[in-house]
């Protein structure tokens, strides 16, 4: 009647070391319970009272057996805690070739943006054997993406991108859950992550994604900036009003009181969204807010963009030829890019509080595309 | 424990004594309602406490039958959310935090120094109807539609999305904590000022300083909360920027003002605790405590570290990778002073007089069930498997081995320990004995799967888990062993009120145990003592070799 695992499936990089540390403090844990409960239950029969045991010279106090149970438990301690930060430093330092997805959070969805532009929902594929770095941000409130099988979890937080990365291991498909309390649908948000190997991946990207076929996400960038108007001001080289955006990223800026920042994913959405919060040394305060203009899709796009290398200067007649080429080409598919992004948000619309009554379709429909790794 | 009559406190003026105890000092609704006296205030905080222990319970029992079937049996998922809220909002803030402190605290905290009452009585009988007005505006909350944000309020969810009664609830609980604050205030200063003479401090009983520490944990924490949660309350009427993004706040923020009380409030909720479990350990192994002076300073040593580790709460939370670290290495510290508690209540054992009555089987379930609950707390502290662990069952295995198997298994071992002292009745020993078996099997039932569960990943606050049916056969034995655990928590409720009326009488130590508050009647007179006692040794003079002798002898004098 039930299958009665014991274990999460192993498919990530951090599987093995994760279980390894988790079971070797289970091991202490264990041992250390076990000695305490046989002591426990061993002096309340041997001492019970009445009976005949030795119970001369009573002990009451002991510096040395004391010193003993502080110095042990501490010295075991700091080498367990030694293993597991070893561990998270690995677990939140990805690769510098880490293959970068967006991922965007709301209630009660996830939103998935592959680097080439496609898009799924509360699905995600990645290639076996490749590093993937996720970077994340929450429309609403604050979520978690949990990969069980993977070993890894962040939180999804609103107004700021967070990342983690792995590297998947094992073929197959594994569930994703949102693990932070998010509202009436919480339980429901979540999905499969499916790892396939690096060719069915790049077959999955030219044919499964969002049909049809898009810019990839720096390139919607580099429309959004230049529809927008971006390119207005940030040219190709710095002027008074704004700096050129070319190579900004990671950077680390002055502000006109003298604080720093390096231009990371949340410092730009900031100065997207509210860039009079903070006002680079050398500039005046001229740029409008774009806050409530922008959907965090089109942030991500032109954070993608900028962190490409932005480059107004050489596309200063709108774009590069090669794109320019691309853009009349599929101009469709740039529709299209926007039928998504509604697509997205009327399932959201949809996404009312769950009736007894639809909850059983919804079992059936998930019954039918059940995780299969089990 | 030696004492000696001074000065007499009632009777000077010459007039024939006619007190008879404090419970039959006055009869009427308003001598109970408008008392000061530190006894009946505890009384009435023990009624309030099990009526809300009773309704969190109840919201625990229709979590886990909800949770048999993988798409849920008879909520909707938003009400199946107003529900988990509700027990954790009642029992963290209603009664975990108040549970010992305010009433075995209260009632004892002044014998035992040998004092009449505790520092402030009006205070003490405010903070009472403080927590009852925080608890009627809670119940209130729940009457009008209930709140959905769990018992953690995480913004901007509580303070933007939901449209649940997040104010008046919060409103409540700020109230309740300044019952906390007041009672912790009271017993700061009873300490201080008020120990009979000769009670210095390292005469103190180990419940006393574990309620100290814990009155220190209560004034320092408590306010953090409370402003913090106005803080939501105040951005959900007046859109006060704070917490929310949208608004220009931090999400986050609200998560480290929050845990920097909330962590502390665990132990609030564990040092007390402690307190009872080194009374029971020593009393029922009739030996003088180990390393007193080892466990008074462990206690001290948590109140203060817990200040520090309210960041292992937050490793995925987007709190820089050196915070956390600093955080883990901090909370592995935490973990030895808890060890040295259990070593030496366990070396307290070692060559004793062991009485395995009810109270002492409690006290052996305490120990094995917070050790569990502690070493559980390391694959927590170590942030590479927290990632893994966090938010899912294996956290709420954790906290209920500490909160459950800790604080509530040692609560019913001293009451059961101090009954017959408020009472002046002998409960049925025989029922309790196996009762709190029943109650370490159910509770090890419910929450052992949770633990593997959990390591399975499951995410906890989840309503439904038909995309992983595997979890099934777990939900299915924690929720067997909740019934068990249940019945375990009611049957006392009978076999207790029941002995008020046919319970033999107790005499003043049935269980010749040490201590001052063993030195009076039971029920206590309202003044605790004919006369102010004097203190002239240590508490725990017990003398195990002598009194083993005694016992053999008298048994061989029967047989002859």
């Amino acid at each position: 009647m039930f299958n009665f695992p014991m274990t999460p499936p192993a498919a990530s990089n951090f599987a093995g070391e994760h279980d390894a540390l988790f079971y070797a403090i289970t091991f202490l844990a264990v041992l250390f319970t076990l000695i305490v409960s046989f002591l426990v239950v061993f002096f309340a029969l041997k001492y019970r009272r009445g009976t005949k045991a030795d119970r001369s010279r009573p002990m009451y106090e002991n510096l040395a057996l004391e010193l003993s149970w502080i110095i042990i438990p501490t010295i075991l301690g700091l080498a367990f805690f030694g293993w597991g930060t070893k561990v998270y430093i690995d677990m939140r330092t990805p690769p510098k070739d880490a293959m970068e997805i967006f991922v965007i959070g709301k209630q009660w969805m996830w939103h998935v943006q592959h680097p080439n532009g496609v898009r799924e929902n509360n699905t995600l594929h990645v290639p076996m054997g490749k590093p993937v770095k996720l970077t994340m941000i929450s429309q609403d409130v604050i979520h978690a993406f949990y990969i069980p099988a993977f070993r890894v979890q962040y939180m999804v937080v609103p107004g700021r991108y967070t990342q983690m990365w792995f590297t998947p291991t094992k073929k197959g498909e594994y569930h994703l859950f949102c693990n932070m309390y998010c509202g009436t649908q919480h339980s429901e948000m979540g999905g499969r992550v499916v790892v396939l190997d690096p060719r069915e991946y790049a077959d999955w990207l030219a044919n499964n994604g969002s049909k049809p076929q898009t810019l990839t996400v720096a390139q919607a960038g580099e429309k959004i900036f230049n529809k927008v108007g971006c390119n207005n001001c940030h040219g190709g080289a710095d002027n008074q009003r704004a700096p050129s955006l070319a190579g900004i990223y990671g950077k680390t800026r002055v502000m006109t009181d003298g604080a720093r920042y390096i231009a990371d994913e949340t410092y730009l959405r900031e100065a997207i969204l509210r860039p009079s919060n903070k006002i680079t040394k050398g500039y005046i305060n001229s740029m409008s807010a774009y806050e409530g203009q922008l959907t965090e899709e089109e942030v991500v796009s032109l954070l993608a963009y900028i962190k490409s290398g932005a480059n107004p200067a050489a596309s200063e007649p709108a774009m590069s030829s090669a794109l320019a080429a691309k853009e009349s080409r599929i101009s469709e598919g740039t529709a299209g890019n926007y039928v998504g992004a509604m697509q997205f948000n009327s399932q959201r619309a949809d996404a009312t509080p769950t009736k007894r009554g639809n909850k059983m379709n919804a079992v059936g429909a998930m019954a039918a595309e059940k995780v299969g790794d089990q | 424990m030696s004492t000696t009559v001074t000065t007499p406190i009632g009777g000077l003026d010459g007039s024939p004594k006619v007190e008879q105890n404090y419970l039959t000092n006055g009869h009427t609704l308003k001598s109970w309602l408008l008392t000061t006296d530190h006894k009946r205030i505890a009384i009435l905080y023990l009624i309030s406490i099990t009526f809300f222990f009773g309704l969190g319970g109840a919201f625990a029992g229709l979590i886990r039958y909800e949770l048999i079937a993988p798409a849920g049996n008879v909520l909707e998922s938003e009400t199946y959310n107003k529900v988990f809220s509700a027990h954790g909002i009642i029992m963290v803030f209603l009664f975990l935090v108040a549970v010992i402190p305010a009433t075995l605290g209260n009632f004892l905290l002044p014998m035992m120094i040998g004092a009449r009452d505790l520092a402030f009585p009006r205070l003490n009988l405010l903070s009472w109807y403080l927590f009852n007005a925080g608890g009627a505006l809670v119940l209130a909350a729940l009457v009008n539609g209930g709140v959905d944000t769990g018992w953690t309020f995480y913004t901007p969810y509580s303070s933007l999305y939901s449209n649940t009664n997040v104010s008046l609830a919060i409103t409540g609980i700020f109230l309740a904590g300044f019952a906390s604050i007041t009672t912790g205030m009271n017993f700061i200063v009873t300490v201080h000022k008020m120990r009979a003479p000769g009670m210095t401090w390292f005469r103190l009983p180990l419940f006393v300083w574990a309620n100290y520490a814990t009155a220190v944990v209560m004034i320092l924490g408590t306010p953090v909360v409370a402003i913090t949660l106005l803080c939501v309350v105040f951005e959900r009427t007046f859109k006060l920027p704070i917490f929310s993004p949208e608004l220009g706040g931090d999400p986050v923020l609200f998560q480290h003002l929050f845990w920097f009380y909330s962590h502390p409030a665990v132990y609030i909720m564990i040092l007390p605790a402690f307190g009872v479990i080194s009374e029971l350990i020593t009393n029922f192994s009739r030996k003088r405590v180990f390393g007193y002076h080892f466990i008074a300073f462990s206690s001290l040593a948590i109140a203060f570290l817990g200040f520090l580790v309210w960041g292992h709460h937050m490793f995925v939370s987007s709190q820089s990778m050196y915070q956390s670290i600093v955080f883990s290495l901090i909370t592995y510290l935490l973990a030895v002073p808890s060890a040295i508690k259990i070593f030496n209540w366990t070396a307290t054992m070692y060559k004793g007089n062991i009485r395995l009555d009810a109270p002492m089987i409690y006290a052996i379930a305490f120990m094995g069930l917070f050790t569990v609950g502690g070493v559980t707390g390391l694959h927590l502290a170590t942030v590479s498997t927290d990632i893994h662990l966090t938010a899912t069952y294996f956290i709420v295995a954790h906290f209920h081995y500490v909160m459950v198997g800790g604080t509530i298994t040692a609560f019913l071992g001293g009451l059961h320990f101090w009954w017959p002292k408020m009472t002046g009745r002998l409960y049925n020993e025989s029922v309790a004995k196996w009762n709190a078996v029943l109650v370490f099997v159910g509770f090890n039932l419910t929450f052992f799967p949770q633990f593997v569960m959990g390591f399975m990943g499951m995410p906890r606050r989840y309503h439904y888990y038909y995309f992983a049916p595997e979890f099934q056969p777990y939900h299915l034995m924690s929720s067997a062993g909740a019934t068990a655990l249940g019945l375990g928590f009611a049957v006392p409720i009978f076999y207790l009120v029941k002995s008020l009326f046919t319970g033999e009488k107790a005499g003043a130590n049935p269980w010749g145990a040490h201590g001052l508050e063993w030195e009076t009647q039971s029920p206590p007179i309202t003044v605790n003592f004919e006369t102010v006692p004097i203190v002239t040794d240590e508490v725990y003079d017990f003398d195990p070799v002598g009194e083993h002798e005694e016992l053999m002898a008298k048994l061989a004098g029967a047989k002859s």
